[in-house]
């Protein structure tokens, strides 16, 4: 089997060096996540005030008082952070001012959503992705390579919102195939509850999951061709084709082979933006998922679900993260070398 | 084999929809959910309204906003300070159990509990006496002629069932673990639908109350609602066909309705009157080009800013024609109210720019407003109109326009009313005029808790007095004279410029009939589904 120059022979790094090289990114995740944490207490201040959104008008001012101060709004930003520290590290995230249920126990409930919801679109944008990106890599000049690089164009400057809009109001409204919010109707397999398994859920699921796989489509498109573009100009291509190698067997096992690397690296990422720019799909389909929670969070001041989402998704990245260095230190023996 | 499980489950949820729609589910959706069942958790109107189609009290609303009886059958004034409320016979609870005087008691006990809301309500009673099984004693601290009109919303909730459920406080928003919020979570009332199942921010399921006490027009069996935050996405699920009834929708969706098939947009006036206030109390205005004196103390300015606004424009330009243009604090169905008093003042630019000129602003000064973008019906627009409208006086307004959030942690008396100029709303909760008075039009008070949304701390002696002695006098025609009074002063001031009464903005697929109330509650009992 052919390999190009960028696969490397993988060699099993010594234990006490990627011991020593992850313990060391464990740490610098911790200080990310806390760095995280201050800086949202810090701007919670500017969000407005919860307890006007938690009493009615009637409620007396001295009422609202005692509940500002026992809810400890009154002490400096760096205390209500400290504080909430201190209760996180114990599992502990408070309570919701808004639905008055522990955070941890709407954010378990709200995850399987997003995480499904995430999961099929990014799976759409790779399945579409992938070949239109190479085909376009193939074939610059065809009516087709044109036509899905003007939509590709579209789908990176049409805002999530409208597509969303549109997209309700051709197949919600106008021709009525699928529901035009919500999840339908889940099924509990223990504590996740899935969509996957009922026609409902099935239905509902189409239109968020296009929604939110276009913008992430079009980049692997244009990832991937620009990827292929380049490996194909390299001399071991043109060497390939010399020793008279089906083009077959050089574009598919060679050339994408050599494109995979960088766009999985770049695909690992997305994931993490995908769970977290899911906020105006599930807001515009009503999903009830965690970046819903999180924007009704903030038009209401809700300030426990805020911060622990912030935290869950920087804790997200952070892995997402940790898994690709790690990635680069198995591959990449340079790393080693230096360390 | 799992597999095989979870299609046998998918099949029992698919032949379960199937049975629903052949009985008659109703299926509305709001823009939000409910912050809790707890019904002494919020002192909100939805939530209220919501929670009024599971719990009820001793008495309630009509669709006209009339008072009637409910739990109780009848009650008498007995005294200045003693009511004598007989309760109905055979009421049951959801669970089963009766309704008697002492639920009553310990609904009314658990109102004051330190996380209730509705403390203002259970105040309203300085004891409250078993007299038999099916009679209680109210005993207020002052005399009370409106008594009654405040137990609407107090509800009664079951006293077996909160103390089973470790349920007996109300549930505070602050409470910390789950079990002091089991009330918060479920409920149990003696209304005409039963709570079934609720996600929060997802899905509630109400089923029909077989044993409930009385003979409502509804016929619907089933109930599903969903919070739907999005306003275009909320239209569109209506227009669908997915949803029986949705609101609110937004004023400039009206035509869309209209011009749809088998979808209708239901408006009507809303008893909630918009109005603009402004700072009367600083020696210098906080957000305004004149320095050292404070131009709204003048009335002349005051009163060239209300004949500065159009009212007709701005009802017609951005309320589509469907507001009431409004000359007090209150609407037609607000007990107290005289439509004698309601006339708006007259827009007349060349007067407003002579009392201006009168007042030493011949070219006008510079104001700072705030105003809501997500409060009320086009809250930012109308201020829009008023920055506008106040321009061609020579009032060069510079408009600060924010989420409700915000605005209200800006202007309210937490933040020493940080404004000089604003925009607001107001509903009295207890439907009746008293309550403007006091929160709205006397002075701002923190021994007395008055004036507490009175921002820009409007004041005038005679109305405080006024508002006390409309608070006790129990003979109406003399309490109707007080507030003509009161009203007259306040016009005669210009301590506020009313705007309008806003429109209620819902919409309804063909072939259901609803009550439109004008406290913007939807009550499942008026709901009818043609076959």
């Amino acid at each position: 089997m052919i390999g190009g120059p960028r696969r490397v022979a993988q060699e099993v790094p010594r234990g006490a060096e990627m011991f020593k090289f992850v313990s060391m990114r464990l740490f610098q995740s911790i200080i990310v996540m806390l760095v995280v944490g201050l800086i949202a207490f810090g701007l919670f201040r500017f969000v407005g005030d919860p307890v006007n959104n938690m009493v009615g008008q009637d409620t007396t001012l001295e009422e609202r008082e005692a509940l500002t101060e026992s809810l400890g709004l009154n002490d400096p930003f760096i205390v209500q952070y400290g504080r909430f520290v201190g209760k996180a590290v114990q599992g502990d995230f408070g309570m919701s001012y808004r639905l008055r249920q522990p955070v941890s126990d709407l954010i378990a409930e709200r995850f399987p959503a997003t995480l499904e919801l995430s999961l099929v679109s990014a799976f759409m944008a790779l399945l579409l992705g992938v070949p239109m990106g190479i085909y376009t890599a193939l074939k610059p000049k065809s009516l087709f390579s044109r036509g899905f690089m003007t939509l590709s164009l579209m789908g990176v400057s049409l805002p999530t919102f409208l597509i969303g809009i549109l997209l309700i109001l051709f197949f919600g409204v106008t021709l009525r195939w699928l529901p035009t919010f919500g999840r339908g109707e889940v099924i509990q397999l223990g504590w996740w509850s899935s969509g996957f398994f009922t026609a409902s859920g099935l239905k509902s699921l189409i239109m968020p999951a296009i929604t939110l796989a276009i913008f992430q489509m079009t980049l692997i498109v244009r990832l991937v061709r620009a990827e292929m573009l380049e490996v194909l100009r390299t001399d071991y291509i043109k060497f390939a084709h010399a020793r008279g190698l089906s083009p077959r067997l050089i574009n598919f096992s060679i050339a994408l082979r050599n494109t995979l690397v960088p766009v999985i690296t770049i695909i690992g990422l997305q994931v993490g933006s995908i769970i977290a720019f899911a906020i105006i799909t599930e807001s515009v389909f009503q999903w009830p998922g965690m970046g819903l929670l999180f924007i009704q969070a903030v038009s209401e001041v809700d300030i426990p679900v805020m911060a622990a989402y912030l935290l869950l998704i920087a804790f997200v990245f952070v892995v997402i993260n940790l898994i690709v260095d790690i990635l680069y230190f198995v591959v990449d023996p340079r790393l080693r070398v230096q360390s | 084999m799992k597999m095989r499980n979870l299609l046998a489950a998918s099949v029992c949820v698919l032949a379960l929809g199937s049975n629903v729609a052949t009985a008659e589910t109703f299926k509305w959706a709001f823009q939000g959910d409910v912050q809790s069942l707890d019904p002494h958790g919020l002192n909100e109107t939805f939530t209220l309204g919501y929670l009024g189609n599971v719990y009820e009290g001793l008495t309630a609303y009509d669709q006209d906003l009339q008072l009637q009886p409910a739990l109780a059958e009848s009650w008498e004034n007995t005294s200045p300070t003693t009511w004598v409320f007989k309760l109905r016979q055979g009421v049951k609870f959801h669970d089963g159990s009766d309704f008697t005087a002492d639920d009553v008691i310990f609904s009314w006990k658990r109102s004051l509990t330190d996380g209730s809301d509705m403390k203002g309500y259970g105040a309203k009673m300085a004891d409250i006496k078993k007299i038999d099984d099916h009679t209680v004693e109210l005993v207020t601290p002052a005399p009370n002629p409106i008594l009654p009109r405040e137990l609407v919303f107090l509800y009664m909730m079951d006293q077996g069932w909160s103390e089973k459920h470790g349920a007996s406080e109300a549930t505070s928003p602050k409470a910390a673990d789950s079990t002091a919020t089991y009330a918060a979570q479920n409920a149990n009332g003696t209304g005409p639908f039963i709570l079934t199942e609720r996600q929060p921010d997802v899905r509630s399921k109400f089923t029909r109350f077989d044993d409930y006490w009385q003979d409502i027009p509804t016929n619907v069996t089933e109930v599903e609602f969903t919070p739907v935050s999005q306003d275009a996405t909320r239209v569109a699920a209506l227009i669908s066909g997915e949803l029986d009834l949705v609101y609110p929708i937004p004023v400039q969706d009206w035509t869309r309705l209209e011009e749809a098939e088998g979808v209708r947009p239901l408006t009507g006036p809303e008893a909630r009157t918009i109005f603009l206030g402004m700072d009367q109390w600083r020696d210098e205005l906080l957000y305004s080009s004149v320095k050292g004196k404070n131009p709204l103390k003048d009335k002349r300015v005051r009163e060239a800013m209300a004949h500065a606004i159009d009212l007709n424009a701005i009802d017609e330009k951005i309320m589509r024609g469907a507001a009431v243009p409004a000359g007090i604090l209150i609407a037609p169905e607000i007990n107290g109210f005289d439509a004698a008093m309601n006339t708006p003042y007259d827009y007349n630019l060349e007067k407003s720019k002579q009392l201006l000129a009168e007042a030493g602003y011949p070219d006008g000064f510079e104001l700072g407003m705030d105003c809501p973008n997500n409060r009320y019906v086009n809250d930012e627009k109308i201020c829009q109109a008023v920055v506008g409208l106040l321009a061609r006086a020579g009032i060069k307004v510079d408009l600060n326009a924010q989420p409700k959030s915000k605005y209200f942690a800006k202007v309210s008396p937490q933040n020493d009313n940080d404004t000089s100029f604003y925009l607001l709303g107001w509903t009295p909760g207890t439907i009746d005029v008293h309550n403007v008075l006091f929160n709205l039009m006397s002075s701002f008070d923190t021994e007395v808790n008055s004036g507490q949304f009175n921002y820009g701390r409007y004041s005038n002696p005679r109305i405080d007095a006024i508002t006390q002695e409309v608070e006790k006098e129990t003979d109406i025609t003399k309490r109707q004279a007080l507030i003509a009074e009161a009203f007259s002063i306040l016009r005669e001031d210009v301590g506020y410029l009313p705007l309008h009464q806003q429109p209620l903005s819902w919409g309804v697929r063909e072939g259901v009939t609803v009550a439109q109330r004008a406290d913007n509650v939807l009550d499942l009992r008026s709901v009818v589904i043609e076959k």
